[in-house]
């Protein structure tokens, strides 16, 4: 019994930073805790519910929800509505099922989408994932709190005892400085200190007498102004770390860190065009048509669920998709991105010479994407940027077919093997302005 | 500055005692500003709530609020697809097979589009398409922000259901009363829309469909079907020609729909020592005449004489009176069957002459049985048409793409039978003279937004297809037909099952990808009996009478449906260079004849210049019968003495924008639709008017080496040493010994030998001339309008010029023998012969390798690529000009206003529409920056960035240019001379090839081959 309890709980910190599909984690860990202890009914006998959770996710949840209709019924609670050997005939082979029973006749009707059949499921499998399904009892008030007490804070590296032991050691250096002087003024081996009082006027003396230093001091005053008027100056426009607020609270945390699409699934252009596009909403709907609320546990920022749902229901208003029904309305209304990274005009980039050809990542300009919830300006995009990175860029000379005569010219004409991108003309003007 | 002499800016200041000129003097400022009225009220001060330290406040408050808000960027949105069409790539263009056919131009076209918008067309090559300028610019007039929108009854808008009810019921009642129902339309040459006119006629009985070509070429489309029974013109292939005479017919220009100049240059490239030659008869200075090889000025009347010269000596026999027809007879015996006649007469007799000809010398050029059917249109209908709407016989008229009340000679008959018909339609995509005078305007869309099967040669057909959702609520003229014969299906099932029907040799599919396919022409010619010599009496008996008018069509403008297109409003006249206008073109002897001659000028003499370095004409009034046009005057080296020349398409008002109403409409003097009339009185009037013409603008008259000519005799010499005869390189002093310019260098040369080293070569041979490449350079490089101002004061911005240079009387040769000093020498050189020969010579930047722009450049702008590309950094230049100032070509341009948003600039650039022409890969300058010809740098980028994606090596001639792509002549051939298989590389090697202004030493990456004519001596 225990190490079903603690099977559960490790699912549980499994999923949470996942988009939740279905139920609250919280209230079917509950339930399980109310079975354990109160009724103490031997729960594997029936079923193993974390074996049907992961049936139930490979092989139902494309068309199954718990709580919720999707292109198939809700199955919460299914166990009561239909015996075990119903279902089991039902989803072994609805179609023929269907032939000698009336109530599966009846059920089919429910969709116009016919049922897969699942042959390959075994009775055991089948138990396993009835036993998920079946309702759970929940404790009154121990919901919400239960579910959060259970989710282990991430502890944050604690440096202080590191920081305590070495004040420490320095009080003691300097006691320990302080006790030599004293024993050696004491033998009379030092001389007598002059107060600080003295020692500062005496500065102060030499320095009014000090033309040159007063010079050298005017030099140093205007070279500094200049230093840090121009530093400023060669900051404006540059944008790094613009980090404006979008129309959706979209996290490519949770999108290309917890969940690990590809940068180039949404972004497709990327490989193709100089842009790397922005999804179209349509691309998003491939996922969130069936995901239609985020897990309980989800957070970005101090935004919970509460907010977040709703911020899936803006995506939801702008492709014209209604949730209830399943359905497009037709109704659409494009979403007003905030661009995060604007080249000037005169300056032309483009992506697939970087993405395609040269290969590379797309963290190398645009920083670690995956770790950030609302994206900012990583590079600064300057001209400076772009070029160092040219200047030390090697180019792969012998995969491409394009270089090869390239390659070949330059091996035998100069017996160069490599080349950087500079070398090859990448620093020249026109490549980016025209 | 001689101190008796006396200015004015007004005939008052002349009246000393003119009180209004004192008090001007006296007041800077001639409306009193009431300083005084608004200080000196105490009330009004103390009543204001606002204190001076307030004030104060507010303006300190304001100055920096504003200055701290423009620290921040602006906010900028990115708005996705909701829904991404599949084939859409933001960023990727895509390319589409279509074809332009407006009823004037045709042409099977690939349309770009990026993000759903078409940005340009390009020459459909696996279909032989050709692009000229005004199809190249038709994308422009897709964004014409002035076209018909919605459609309208007598001005105001309806909807389309209700036009369609008003329409249905009008035309079923004319059909009851029995009355006809008329159908004038222009040549679309679409076999299915003459399905659809049948089931029309079918639905309502007496229906007339008139075919109406502004610009007509009846009388050979009728002389064709007394010789072969059908109502076409014979197709010409002139690369099969070894020896061509035209009489009058401008068969590089706009003669019997065009398109003749790519098969042209084929044959006048010296390939193996041999060319076409080309004789032509002709009294204005046309593309072809400019390209002849012999050019005979003719008055109009006279060139009857000519063609029944010609055929009376090679159908009959006899010896040709005239001596240059004579010659042209020996050119043509000797080419036998490769020779061809043709003739743009507008007479029926006169056209079957020219067939009668051409048959008796077994032409392989022409081509009977493969007829083209770009023009289709019937005089004679047209003209019964308009006097049975006068008598009131006519119940209805729907007018197609056609505007008759501004291209008839009579339209104000035509006007007043509208006035009588009980319905009136006129489908129109744009705002213009006829859409005013009907009763209903219905907008139909441009052609980039339509469906459409053109068959342009018998058997060819092309397929159009819309590239854009319609911009505005438009519908087709044929969709109209079919919902008004109460057919439910939409035009596009309709082709669909009607390409099948006429037996197309691909799916519908892949022909649309192809834009072409072709099937089995059912209609045969029969030969029939013409009465030849009754037509010989008549041509040879035509008698001129005093000064003839030829009217003829310009490369820009064309018949004038496209005149608010600012690209063709600016592209230059090639042959007279001038923007914005049309005129009277007349020969210095007919000009001093009638005193239109300007005062003579120190050294540009017979033409006087102002300050600017514009062009200035005298106005005429040029009667013709009963119609009066006052119209400037300008003087035209090459005009047949006793000929005036003047262009159709121009001064029309309705729907074009205010600086597009330029010129004067020369329809009404169009009579019997014949381009030349006689009976033509002149008379000067008062007034000077200035032209907006680019020939003197960055001339480089006076430096040698720029347009090199030969004799095809002399070419073929292999005796000779072209380095030292007739391609002769420039030698220079060095080391006190004179060696060629080439072989002496002021710099190091870098090794541009890895990698690709871009050239271009233009075949002066095979240049005509047409402009095709202007209009795709301002296309693909996003290059502003600037306007005729602007043209006046030499601002024009265009990165592409085709110079055009005619022959002086005066040679060094002559002025060595007759003794002539220098600065006359050199005034006459400038002064153009009577009959001058021509070339043409495109010029853009010539991309030196050692580039002395390069070297003045200050802030370092403008630098060298390794690709060869001399490339200009915009975002870099501070606008010193000096780069401009140490060009020697004159090819870089300032860009003086920020054409893009200045409301002074009211052309595309400055329209919400027009910008969506702009192409987003090439910066859009702003104002202060110095710009010119990239060498398409983002083409050729985007070449081998392609090359790259897909792991190859570039082709041999996958590079192209804006202006390469739109040659169809194959006078520019762009390419990688790295590339030892390119083009390119072997037409630099030619013994033809040179470049401009050699001597200098600039090693230029464009070269320019030797113009070669097949000319005795």
């Amino acid at each position: 019994m225990k190490i079903l309890y603690q099977t559960r709980k490790k699912h549980i910190f499994i999923s949470m930073k996942s988009v939740k599909q279905h139920n609250l984690f919280s209230r079917l860990t509950l339930s399980s805790l109310a079975f354990l202890f109160f009724f103490t009914i031997n729960l594997s006998a029936q079923g193993d519910a974390k074996n049907g959770k992961k049936l139930f996710n490979s092989n139902c949840a494309a068309c199954h929800k718990l709580d919720k209709d999707l292109v198939g019924p809700k199955l919460r609670d299914i166990t009561e509505k239909r015996t075990n050997e119903w279902l089991k005939a039902w989803i072994k082979d609805n179609a023929a099922f269907q032939k000698v029973d009336a109530d599966a006749k009846e059920a089919a009707e429910w969709s116009p989408t016919a049922m897969t059949a699942f042959p390959q499921f075994s009775d055991q499998d089948i138990d396993d994932i009835l036993e998920y399904t079946k309702p759970v009892v929940v404790e009154e008030g121990a919901g919400g709190s239960g579910a959060v007490s259970m989710v282990p804070v991430q502890q944050e590296k604690d440096n202080t005892l590191l920081y305590i032991l070495g004040a420490i050691v320095l009080v003691m250096l300097l006691m320990l400085f302080n006790l030599y002087r004293t024993v050696n003024e004491l033998r009379g081996d030092a001389p007598k200190r002059q107060s600080f009082s003295e020692q500062a006027n005496d500065v102060w003396e030499a320095f009014k007498a000090n033309k040159f230093l007063h010079f050298l001091m005017v030099i140093f005053f205007l070279l500094a102004t200049a230093y840090f008027v121009f530093g400023w100056l060669s900051q404006v426009g540059v944008d790094q770390g613009y980090q404006p607020i979008q129309p959706i609270e979209f996290s490519h945390k949770i999108h290309a860190g917890d969940n690990k699409i590809d940068c180039q699934y949404c972004h497709s252009a990327a490989k193709h065009s100089k842009t790397s596009g922005i999804p179209s909403a349509n691309v998003c709907m491939n996922c969130h048509m069936n995901i239609s609320e985020v897990a309980d546990d989800t957070k970005i920022g101090n935004h919970g669920k509460d907010i977040l749902d709703k911020e899936i229901q803006k995506l939801y208003d702008a492709v014209g998709w209604d949730a209830d029904k399943l359905q497009y309305t037709g109704e659409t209304k494009p979403i007003e991105w905030v661009r995060v990274h604007n080249l000037p005009d005169f300056a032309y980039f483009n992506h697939s010479q970087h993405v395609t050809v040269a290969g590379l990542k797309c963290q190398k300009c645009h920083g670690p994407v995956e770790e950030m919830d609302e994206v900012y300006q990583y590079a600064p995009l300057t001209m400076d940027w772009c070029i160092t990175c040219h200047r030390e860029t090697e180019v792969d000379l012998t995969e491409n077919g394009y270089y090869k005569k390239i390659h070949e010219q330059l091996a035998k004409k100069y017996g160069v093997e490599k080349v950087t991108e500079a070398q090859m003309g990448g620093l020249e003007c026109g490549k980016c302005h025209y | 500055m001689a101190s008796n002499k006396k200015y004015w800016k007004s005939v008052e200041e002349l009246n000393e005692n003119s009180s209004i000129v004192d008090t001007l003097r006296q007041n800077e400022f001639v409306e009193e500003i009431p300083t005084d009225d608004f200080l000196g009220d105490k009330e009004t001060l103390e009543k204001s709530s606002t204190t001076r330290r307030d004030f104060l406040k507010y303006v300190g408050f304001s100055t920096a609020a504003a200055s701290l808000a423009s620290c921040e960027g602006p906010v900028k949105k990115a708005i996705p697809y909701v829904v991404k069409p599949n084939e859409i790539t933001p960023g990727v263009a895509d390319y589409y097979a279509s074809t332009i056919a407006d009823g004037y131009d045709f042409a099977s076209v690939l349309v770009k589009v990026r993000e759903g918008r078409p940005i340009k067309l390009e020459p459909n090559k696996d279909t032989n398409g050709s692009t000229n300028a005004r199809v190249q610019a038709s994308v422009l007039s897709l964004y014409d922000s002035l076209r018909l929108q919605a459609p309208s009854k007598a001005g105001s808008s309806i909807s389309w259901d209700t036009a369609d009810n008003e329409i249905g019921k009008a035309l079923t009642s004319v059909a009851a009363a029995n009355k006809t129902i008329a159908i004038l339309s222009s040549t679309d040459a679409n076999p299915t829309t003459t399905k659809l006119v049948a089931d029309f006629t079918e639905n309502y009985g007496n229906v007339r469909h008139v075919i109406y070509d502004a610009v007509s070429e009846s009388a050979a489309i009728d002389a064709f079907e007394a010789m072969y029974g059908k109502r076409a013109l014979p197709s010409y292939d002139f690369s099969k020609a070894k020896a061509i005479v035209s009489v009058g017919a401008d068969f590089l220009g706009d003669w019997q729909g065009g398109n003749f100049d790519n098969d042209y240059a084929k044959g006048r490239i010296p390939d193996h020592g041999k060319m076409s030659h080309h004789t032509q008869f002709e009294s204005n200075m046309t593309l072809s005449g400019a390209n002849a090889d012999v050019r005979v000025m003719v008055k109009p009347s006279v060139q009857n004489a000519i063609l029944a010269d010609l055929y009376n000596a090679l159908v009959n026999g006899a010896s040709a009176k005239d001596a240059n027809v004579a010659k042209a007879v020996k050119e043509i015996r000797k080419a036998g069957s490769n020779a061809v006649v043709v003739t743009g007469i507008q007479d029926k007799n006169a056209q079957l002459l020219a067939m009668a000809i051409n048959n008796a010398i077994g032409s392989e050029v022409m081509n009977t049985s493969v007829t083209n059917n770009t023009r289709q249109g019937n005089d004679t209908e047209v003209a019964q048409l308009v006097a049975d709407m006068k008598a009131g016989r006519i119940g209805a008229i729907l007018i197609n793409n056609s505007n008759p009340v501004y291209t008839l000679p009579n339209s104000a008959d035509f006007v007043e039978g509208l006035g009588k018909v009980d319905l009136s339609v006129a489908f129109s995509m744009v705002n213009n003279e006829t859409v005013q005078a009907t009763q209903y305007a219905l907008p139909t869309p441009h052609n980039l937004e339509s469906w459409g099967v053109v068959e342009m040669k018998s058997g060819q057909f092309s397929l159009m297809q819309p590239t854009i959702r319609p911009l505005f609520d438009t519908r087709q003229f044929q969709d109209c037909l079919l919902k008004w014969t109460g057919n439910t299906q939409k035009y596009y099932d309709y082709i669909k099952t009607e390409i099948s029907a006429l037996g197309a040799d691909k799916s519908f599919n892949k022909a649309l990808q192809d834009g072409h396919f072709s099937a089995s022409s059912s209609e045969e010619v029969t030969t029939g009996e013409v009465d030849l010599s009754a037509a010989y009496r008549s041509v040879a008996n035509v008698k001129g009478n005093g000064l003839e008018l030829q009217l003829y069509t310009k490369t820009g403008l064309g018949d004038g449906q496209q005149a608010n297109n600012p690209w063709l409003q600016e592209l230059p006249d090639p042959i007279t260079r001038t923007t914005w206008d049309n005129y009277l073109t007349i020969s210095q002897v007919d000009a001093d004849k009638f005193n239109l001659s300007m005062p003579l000028s120190s050294l540009t003499q017979r033409s006087l210049h102002d300050a600017d370095g514009g062009l200035n004409g005298y106005y005429c009034e040029l009667t013709v019968g009963d119609v009066k046009v006052t119209i400037p005057v300008l003087i035209q080296p090459g005009q047949a003495p006793g000929s005036v020349g003047l262009a159709l398409g121009y001064g029309r008002k309705a729907g074009l924008k205010s600086e597009m109403q330029v010129g004067k409409n020369a329809y009404h003097f169009y009579k019997n639709f014949n381009t030349s009339q006689s009976g033509v009185s002149l008379k000067k009037v008062d007034g000077v008017h200035e032209f907006a013409c680019t020939q003197l603008h960055n001339t480089m008259m006076g430096r040698g080496d720029i347009v090199k000519e030969t004799t095809l005799a002399t070419y073929n010499d292999h005796s000779l040493d072209p380095k030292h005869t007739w391609n002769p390189v420039p030698v220079v002093s060095y080391k006190h010994q004179e060696v060629e310019a080439t072989t002496v260098d002021l710099w190091d040369e870098f090794d541009r030998s890895v990698g690709h080293h871009f050239n271009l070569s233009i075949d002066l041979n095979a240049c005509t001339g047409c402009g095709a490449c202007v209009v795709a350079c301002h296309a693909e490089n996003n290059v502003p309008v600037v306007g005729k101002a602007e043209v006046r004061k030499s601002r024009d911005m265009h990165w592409l010029r085709i110079d055009r240079y005619y022959s002086s009387d005066m040679t060094e040769e002559k002025a060595h023998e007759e003794g002539i000093g220098a600065i006359e020498k050199f005034s006459e050189m400038e002064n153009p012969s009577a009959n001058p020969q021509v070339a043409f010579q495109p010029i853009m930047c010539q991309h030196c390798n050692h580039a002395p722009c390069e070297t003045v450049c200050p802030v370092a702008a403008t630098s060298h690529g390794r690709q060869g590309q001399n490339q200009m950094a915009y975002n870099r230049c501070v606008g010193t000009r000096y780069c401009a100032n140490n060009c020697p070509y004159k090819v870089r341009r300032f860009n003086w206003f920020d054409y893009a948003n200045n409301k002074e600039f009211d052309f595309n650039m400055n329209d919400d529409l027009g910008k969506m022409v702009l192409n987003p890969d090439v910066t859009v300058r702003s104002r202060g920056v110095m710009e010119k010809c990239s060498m398409c740098i983002q083409m050729t980028q985007a070449t081998i960035l392609k090359a790259k994606k897909e792991g190859r090596p570039v082709g041999d001639d996958e590079f192209e240019t804006a202006c390469s792509n739109a040659c169809g002549t194959g006078a520019m051939v762009f390419g990688d001379l790295n590339n030892k298989n390119s083009k390119v590389a072997k037409l630099k090697e030619d013994k033809r090839a040179y470049h401009l202004l050699e001597h200098i030493g600039t090693r230029p990456n464009v070269v320019y081959q030797v113009k070669v004519r097949n000319t005795e001596a």
